[in-house]
């Protein structure tokens, strides 16, 4: 990271405060149904977060979805079947996504590029199959999944409500910002500089030492817990979670809103889901066009891919620069007057 | 397992090796010219599929001229494929593999908008049938899959053997430098390829309309398919990819007929994982393409 001057780091804080506050008044201005939307919108942040991790070793996998299908499915039935209280359940349900990622490693990581993309599919597709499997509807449910999820418990004597979606919000809010500074954390130590150096090296990485199957094991693991956390938190959120939810079509969604978003920088497939989700909900729902959105999506990826294959923070990117240009040029021209 | 139902579970096996290997086939030749792996392939056979719902369903057009029609729409939604979105992104395999996801969602709603997400049901072409002797049974629409499979493939494989054309598309997909300093023009063989692999899957829509009630989602469990195909027998293998349609539908059907449809996804999905891990080059030892 490099040194920031005492004015950057004021502004740094001016921002985060004014981010917090606009992040916290937000809800008071929407309506029911789009709080509601919201809600998911802030579990999306921290899955499609937890993605990036994955990518930053360069492997691409068709499964994340189904692993936070799997922290939901695990949070659910430790919640239901063995009593949990809620929050212990959900930190379940993340710890089981994180070991079902790390069993998946072992086969998974003898495979790069195309074939780890295939093999995380059919990986995927497997434990799909097996929730939506007649044999084992005892446990899992079938098709129709798992019903009337305990919901996460009220705080009575703050007599703080979860049913209602502002109160989530917050409660995912907390939880999706701790989650983002650790996963932060992580790719700017040590570990996150030994991530890019297999992406671009890994040969390299290799010869000096790295080894290379543990460290994308820890990057498959570490992003696995925080997709099963998102999986969780939304499975207590919606009372019910079955197969289909986590069907490859919303893996989908989730290689969209990193690919349009662009994956070199933190922020990136942040400002991916926020800003589709937005032009989603405010473009589509206004012209009734809802069951366009597939279409809106697919045509979306390919203008991005074809025209802005860095995404939305090359944007971002290019108008800082320009700013900071700007800023030069008007410096410079400012010399001969004094 | 009584005689007659094995002999009834081989006819089937054998029906469906025929259109899964039209399909997997279009998705290698597809591969090794252009280097990318067509994520969209279910929904070109969907788009044939519901070309014959259109012509021959709704139309009243004769069966084969629908079938005809598809492989021709088809193709062409290969050549738009090409030219809109593998040409500008040739130098990037994964690129083109992530652009044909968007244009698989595009092709899934247009078939939603013009056809609603209902199942649609396409009355047989005949009701005629071969029996066997033991009471087994083949039906003329399963029979015109088959026959369609083994003279569709036949010419491919004549074409790409013997015509200029053929020998043309079989150096590029070995090495498109070379190929192109020997004065082939790439972008002539990969619009050669794009509509002959878009083609079978669209042929392989068509003709097996009337017996899979087509719906806009299809494509999910036939790009499955074709995938544990194209792994098993060697990601870029023609031969290969034939071999391995016949022995992932055999295993498939069997394991379908004895206990249940999801158990046999399942055995298919492991044997793809298994082939991945202990020879990710295939069963049929295609040699490996970068």
């Amino acid at each position: 990271m490099p040194e920031r001057s005492a004015s950057n780091g004021l502004s740094w804080a001016l921002g985060t405060v004014l981010l917090g506050g606009v992040l916290i008044g937000l809800p008071h201005l929407l309506s029911l149904s789009q709080q509601e939307i919201l809600v998911l919108l802030v579990i999306n942040v921290l899955l499609v977060a937890s993605y990036r991790l994955l990518t930053l070793t360069g492997e691409w996998s068709l499964a994340h979805v189904v692993i936070m299908g799997v922290g939901a499915y695990g949070s659910a039935l430790t919640a239901k079947k063995l009593g949990a209280p809620v929050p212990l359940a959900m930190l379940a349900g993340a710890t089981v996504a994180g070991l079902f990622a790390f069993l998946l490693s072992f086969p998974l990581f003898r495979m790069k590029g195309f074939y780890f993309l295939i093999g995380s599919f059919a990986a995927g597709e497997v434990v799909r199959l097996i929730w939506k499997w007649s044999e084992l509807t005892w446990l899992f449910g079938g098709p129709k999944g798992i019903k009337l999820i305990p919901p996460v418990p009220d705080i009575e004597f703050l007599s703080i409500d979860f049913y209602n979606p502002v109160n989530y919000y917050y409660l995912c809010l907390i939880v999706v910002a701790v989650s983002l500074l650790i996963l932060y954390r992580i790719e700017h130590s040590r570990i996150g500089l030994t991530f890019h150096a297999i992406h671009w090296q890994d040969k390299l990485a290799e010869s000096v030492g790295v080894d290379t199957f543990r460290y994308r094991t820890l990057a498959f693991v570490v992003s696995a817990f925080f997709a099963g956390l998102a999986g969780a938190l939304y499975a207590h959120y919606v009372g019910t979670v079955n197969a289909s939810r986590f069907d490859v079509e919303s893996m989908v969604y989730v290689l969209i809103w990193a690919i349009v978003g662009g994956t070199a920088t933190f922020y990136g497939p942040i400002l991916g889901v926020v800003v589709l989700t937005v032009l989603n909900e405010v473009v589509l729902r206004a012209l009734q066009l809802d069951s366009m959105r597939p279409m809106f999506y697919g045509a979306i990826l390919i203008v991005s891919i074809l025209f802005l294959p860095n995404g939305l923070e090359s944007l971002v990117l290019k108008v800082k620069a320009w700013f900071a240009g700007r800023g030069q040029k008007r410096a410079t021209a400012e010399q001969p007057a004094e | 397992m009584t005689v007659e139902l094995l002999l009834q579970t081989i006819v089937n096996a054998t029906y469906a090796a025929s259109y899964m290997a039209l399909i997997a086939v279009g998705l290698v030749l597809i591969f090794g010219v252009m280097g990318v792996i067509n994520f969209a392939h279910g929904e070109l056979y969907m788009a044939g599929a519901y070309t014959v719902v259109a012509l021959y369903a709704g139309f009243g057009v004769s069966f084969f001229v629908a079938v005809a029609a598809g492989l021709v729409f088809v193709g062409v939604l290969g050549l738009i494929m090409e030219y809109a979105l593998f040409r500008p992104l040739r130098d990037n395999p994964l690129g083109g593999l992530i652009a044909s996801i968007g244009f698989l969602l595009i092709l899934q709603t247009i078939a939603v908008l013009g056809f609603g997400v209902q199942m649609e049901h396409v009355p047989p072409a005949t009701q005629e049938k071969i029996v066997f002797a033991n009471g087994v049974v083949l039906t003329y629409q399963r029979a015109y899959v088959i026959v369609a499979t083994v003279v569709l493939l036949g010419a491919l494989w004549l074409f790409l053997r013997k015509s200029k054309f053929g020998w043309a598309l079989r150096a590029c997909a070995q090495d498109r430098e070379a190929a192109q300093l020997q004065g082939m023009s790439i972008n002539h063989t990969a619009r050669l390829a794009m509509f002959i692999g878009a083609g079978l899957a669209g042929v392989a829509g068509a003709l097996t309309a009337p017996l899979v009630s087509p719906t806009p989602y299809m494509g999910h469990s036939v790009i499955i398919t074709a995938f544990i195909i194209i792994i098993v027998g060697g990601i870029g293998s023609l031969e290969g990819a034939v071999l391995a349609a016949i022995l992932y539908a055999f295993v498939y059907t069997f394991v379908t007929t004895i206990y249940d449809g999801t158990l046999a996804n399942i055995v298919g999905l492991l044997l793809m994982l298994i082939v991945l891990i202990v020879k990710p080059t295939g069963l049929f030892g295609a040699k490996e393409r970068a």
